[in-house]
This record gives C-alpha cells, structure tokens and sequence, in this order.
C-alpha cells in the first residue's frame, strides 16, 4: 500500500475526473451524463482520501468530507433521476436532442 | 458536548420551528383546515422575520465551523424579506386546481433551501460550507420542476439539476487540491497557509470560482440561466433570480476576501475580466428578448455583474455597497416579477409584447412595473440609483476608470430595454389588451412593501450607513 506514490493515485483520479467532463459535455442521454456526474464526484472523494491518506496522516478531514460528498451524491442521484423519468413521461425518451424546446 | 452553542443558531432554529410546523399542519389539518394554511405560513414567517431583527447574536460556535456576526444577521435578514415577499405573491399560484394540493411542499422546499443559505453564510469551514449550497441548490431542482405536467418545467429542472452538480463537482475539485495543498478546510488557517501564489493555489482558487460563478450565473456560466428562468414556475423563478443570488454573492465574498485575501491581485484580474463580459453579454442579450421571464434573467445576469463589481475592488466601502446593492435589487426584482406573477396566472401572458396598452386597463399594475423598471434601470427618485451610485463611487476610489466607464455605458444600454418594457405598457397601441385584474390582498400587501423599499431604502440613509457599519471589515 505505501509503496504506490501519490502522484500515481493523482494522475488516476484526475483522469477520472476529466472522463466525466468529457462525458458530461458530449454524451447525449441523459442517464450516461448523470453516470459522468457520479464518476467526477468519486475522482473528487478519491483526491482527499488520498491527500488525507498520505500527506495528513493525523487528522481525519478529507475522510468526512467524502463520507458527506457520498451521501449528497445519492441524494442528488435521486432526485435527478425522478426529473429524468418526468421528462421520460413528458417526451417519451430521455436524449438530450429532444430537451430542446427552450433556447436563446 | 455544550449545548450553548446552539443559541447561536438562532435563526436556524427559528426557521425550522416554523418549517416543522407547517410540515405537521400540512399533513394533519383536513381539508376545512387548509384554507387557512397560506395566512398561517405568511404570519409565522412574518414572525420570523421581525424576530430576525429583535434578537441578533454574533459569535462563533462548533469550534469556529459556524459564525454569526452582524453583518451575517443583516444579510439572513434581507433574504427573510425577501421570502417574505414571495411567500406573499405565490397566493394566486398556489389556489390554482393543479397545485393547490401541493401547496405545503412549495413553503416546505422554500425554507429547506433557506436552511441551506444560512449555513452557507455562515460557514467557516468548507465542510459545512458545501453541505449548506447543496442543501441550498437541491430542493430548488425540484421547486424547478414543480409543474410536472408541464413539459418546459421538467426541462428546466433537468438543465438546473445537471448543471448545478456539474459547478458543484467542478468546486470540489478544487476544494480537494486545496485540501491538499493546506491540510486544513477551516477558513482561517488555509487563508494563513497560502502566503505566495503558487500554481496548485491558483488552480484551486480557478476551480472553486468556476463553480461559485456557475451558482451566480455569470457570464461564460450563465447558459442554464435564461431556460431555467423560464421554464420555472415565476415565483421559483423570483426565488431564483433573488434570494439564491443574494446568498451565493455574500458566500462568495467570504470566500474571496477569507480565504484568498493573500491572491488579492490574482482574483482581481480574473473579476475583471469576467465583470466586463458579465455586464456586457447580459445587456445584448436582454434586448431582444421578448419573453418577460427571460429578459428579466438577462437583466439579473447583469445585474450580478453589478453587483460583483463592488466585490471586486475588495475595500470596506465595496463591501457595504455589495450588501446595499443585494437589498435594493432584491424589493426592485421582485415587484417586477410580483406584476409578472400576477398577470401570468390570471391570463397565461408572460410576452412583453402581450403588455402592450396595459395601462389602459391596468393602471396600478402598470405603475408599480414602471417603478421596478426604473428601480432596476437606477433612475434617480428610486432606490436603485442610489445602489449604483455607492458601487460606482467605490469603484472610482481604487482608480479602475476604464471598468467604470464601460459599466456606465452598459448602465445606459440597460435603461434602453428597461423602458422598452415601459414604452409597451403606457405607449404602444394594442387592439386586445390585458383585461382589468384584480389582484388578491396578499399580492397587495407584497406590492405595498416592495414600493416601499424601493422609495424608503434610498431615502433613509440610515440604512446606507448602517450596512456600511456592519460589513466593514468583513
């Protein structure tokens, strides 16, 4: 376990987070950019386990603070999926093409 | 454990007696009951209210987690008006057949987010920081999305929710690498960490930006505002544009001046840039905008500019001028969406052009629109000229002439669509107009107060002064 540097946890969770820009930003239903959401948050929960892990040894902030970044995630999994299957029963699919009835 | 600590949390505990009580009369009372349920709610928020002017406390409690000073008081109070006002206007809404039976939900959610928005203000830790905007930015979602068979809510609400997750994940990030940086989240001691700049403290400080800029919606981060605005429920949309704002802007300035005082010259330049397109892009799009709902979004969205140019100049004067600026546009804003509100839900018209000749036939309406216009343009009888007045004054004190020059020119672009919504109402010639409202007492009471902070809050200095007392040193 402490053989693996930090920079290796690093360079792994920035590229989790930066997969879930990408994909918030060019996925196109609705549930596959909510999925994106949830993979940015978790590289979030990652960098302060890790930062809590190896550089703060002795205090145990960034572990609360990912223990509450889990949970407000579920909570706002939930409600976005409910507003999801709302706009299912308004327009019979979830793509992102057809939430277009508001623009400029 | 040491139970004192929360008599601090005066207005907190206040709010939730109040929610609490609502919740249980919601579910309990039969259907006799209920007719009285919006007296009720208005009268015990009303309570709230004065009680948040009575008995204000300042100190720190939960290890510093949690800071309650004037400054922090006056700030819960003005959103307390605020909602206020709007628990007022939502009367018509709220009595029509497809949402009456979802009324308790409507002033549960409200003061959930409300909740939320104290804990931001008053957060010194970042912990506690972000559960209070993301108590404060989830039940919004869902207000959003109140009309559910309608399919512009659902929209808007899925844009909101995505949107907000996506700012809120994008300041984590940089939360984290501060985190990494100081080892500490309280306020304080990140602000005595970070002495020099250094690239992983800038890049934390663009990060946790970006996301507070998303929640205030300022330009290049302002793409869900005008479809969120409209597609809401207007007096979700007054919520929006009002009270959310007036919390995300003071939670900003704490941030700014708390935790990066010591990069002072690096936010500045970032505010700078971001101010000018802010007020600019606003402005343009503003002007041809023909739904009222988006075009007062446009307007907020310059009016946010506005308001984080007296953050960015960071003196004592910029600081009681942002606080001003947060009241006065909060009783001009919503008149304006209160006439908005009521013409909507007796007629179904929210297009300005629908406003044309409306004062033939409704001329207190018209009046008090022209007012909020006026009020929101900065003319001078009313109390938005002397907003603009105290940012522009402390803008010139720290010799940033060319920022001023061009928000003064916007100043001017603004009056232009300001009083084309005037023109519609007193001179456009319209076959059909709007025929003769009658608004309900509750909507009166609300325009009544509304007028009155638009005439008393510029007149009566002691305001000014009293704001700029408190939030000096911030």
């Amino acid at each position: 376990m402490n053989n693996i540097p930090l920079e290796a946890y690093l360079i792994v969770s920035t590229i989790m987070f930066f997969v879930g820009v990408y994909g918030f930003l060019a996925r196109r239903n609705l549930l596959t950019i909510l999925m994106s959401l949830e993979l940015m948050l978790n590289a979030v929960d990652m960098n302060f386990a890790v930062f809590n892990r190896i550089l703060f040894p002795g205090q145990l902030d960034g572990f609360f603070f990912t223990l509450f970044i889990i949970g407000i995630s579920a909570a706002e999994t939930a409600l976005a999926i409910a507003i999801i299957i709302d706009i299912y029963r308004n327009v019979k699919n979830i793509f992102v093409d057809d939430i277009n009835k508001m623009k400029y | 454990m040491d139970l004192s600590n929360y008599l601090l949390l005066r207005q907190e505990m206040s709010l939730l007696v109040v929610f609490l009580i609502l919740m249980i009369y919601d579910l309990f009372a039969g259907e006799k009951g209920k007719k009285g349920f919006h007296l009720i709610a208005c009268t015990l928020w009303g309570l709230h209210t004065i009680c948040g002017f009575l008995f204000p406390v300042s100190g720190s409690s939960f290890a510093g987690m949690y800071v309650n000073n004037d400054v922090e008081t006056i700030v819960k109070n003005i959103l307390n008006i605020g909602v206020f006002i709007i628990f007022l206007q939502s009367y018509g809404w709220l009595k029509k057949s497809d949402t009456i039976f979802k009324r308790g939900e409507f002033f549960m959610l409200v003061l959930l987010t409300l909740f939320g928005m104290y804990m931001m203000i008053s957060a010194r830790n970042f912990i506690l920081f972000f559960i209070g905007l993301e108590t404060a930015s989830l039940p919004i979602a869902s207000l959003v999305a109140f009309d559910k068979y309608t399919h512009h809510s659902a929209e808007a609400g899925a844009k909101f929710i995505l949107t907000a997750v996506f700012s809120s994940v994008i300041m984590l990030f940089g939360l984290s690498m501060l985190y990494g940086n100081c080892g500490t989240l309280y306020f304080e001691d990140i602000a005595t960490t970070i002495i020099a700049p250094s690239a992983i403290v800038i890049l934390a400080l663009t990060f946790v930006l970006t996301g507070l800029f998303f929640k205030l919606s300022l330009v290049p981060f302002h793409l869900w505002t005008a479809d969120v605005y409209e597609g809401a429920p207007t007096n979700v949309t007054s919520y929006l544009s009002t009270i959310s704002k007036g919390a995300a802007v003071y939670a900003l300035m704490v941030i700014l001046y708390r935790v990066f005082g010591n990069l002072f010259f690096e936010w500045n330049a970032m505010l700078w840039w971001i101010i000018l397109i802010t007020i600019t892009i606003g402005n343009i799009f503003a002007i041809r905008q023909n739904n009222f709902k988006r075009f007062l979004a446009f307007s907020s969205i310059s009016q946010a500019g506005y308001i984080i140019l007296s953050v960015f100049i960071g003196t004592a004067q910029g600081m009681g001028a942002t606080i001003y600026y947060i009241l006065v546009y909060v009783v001009s804003n919503l008149a304006a969406f209160g006439v908005a509100n009521a013409i909507e839900t007796q007629t179904g018209k929210i297009n300005i052009s629908d406003y044309n000749g409306l004062y033939k036939t409704n001329p207190n309406l018209s009046i008090i629109l022209m007012l909020a216009m006026f009020s929101l343009g900065g003319i001078p009888p009313t109390a938005g000229f002397f907003s603009k007045f105290f940012v522009f004054t402390a803008v010139a004190e720290q010799q940033e002439y060319l920022l001023l020059f061009i928000a003064l020119l916007n100043t001017v672009i603004s009056l232009y669509y300001y009083l084309l919504v005037v023109k519609a109402i007193f001179i456009n010639p319209n076959e059909t107009p709007i025929e003769k409202l009658t608004t309900d007492n509750y909507t009166k009471v609300s325009f009544a107060i509304c007028l009155i902070g638009i005439f008393a809050i510029g007149f009566a200095s002691c305001i000014y002064e009293y704001l700029n007392g408190v939030s000096f040193g911030l």
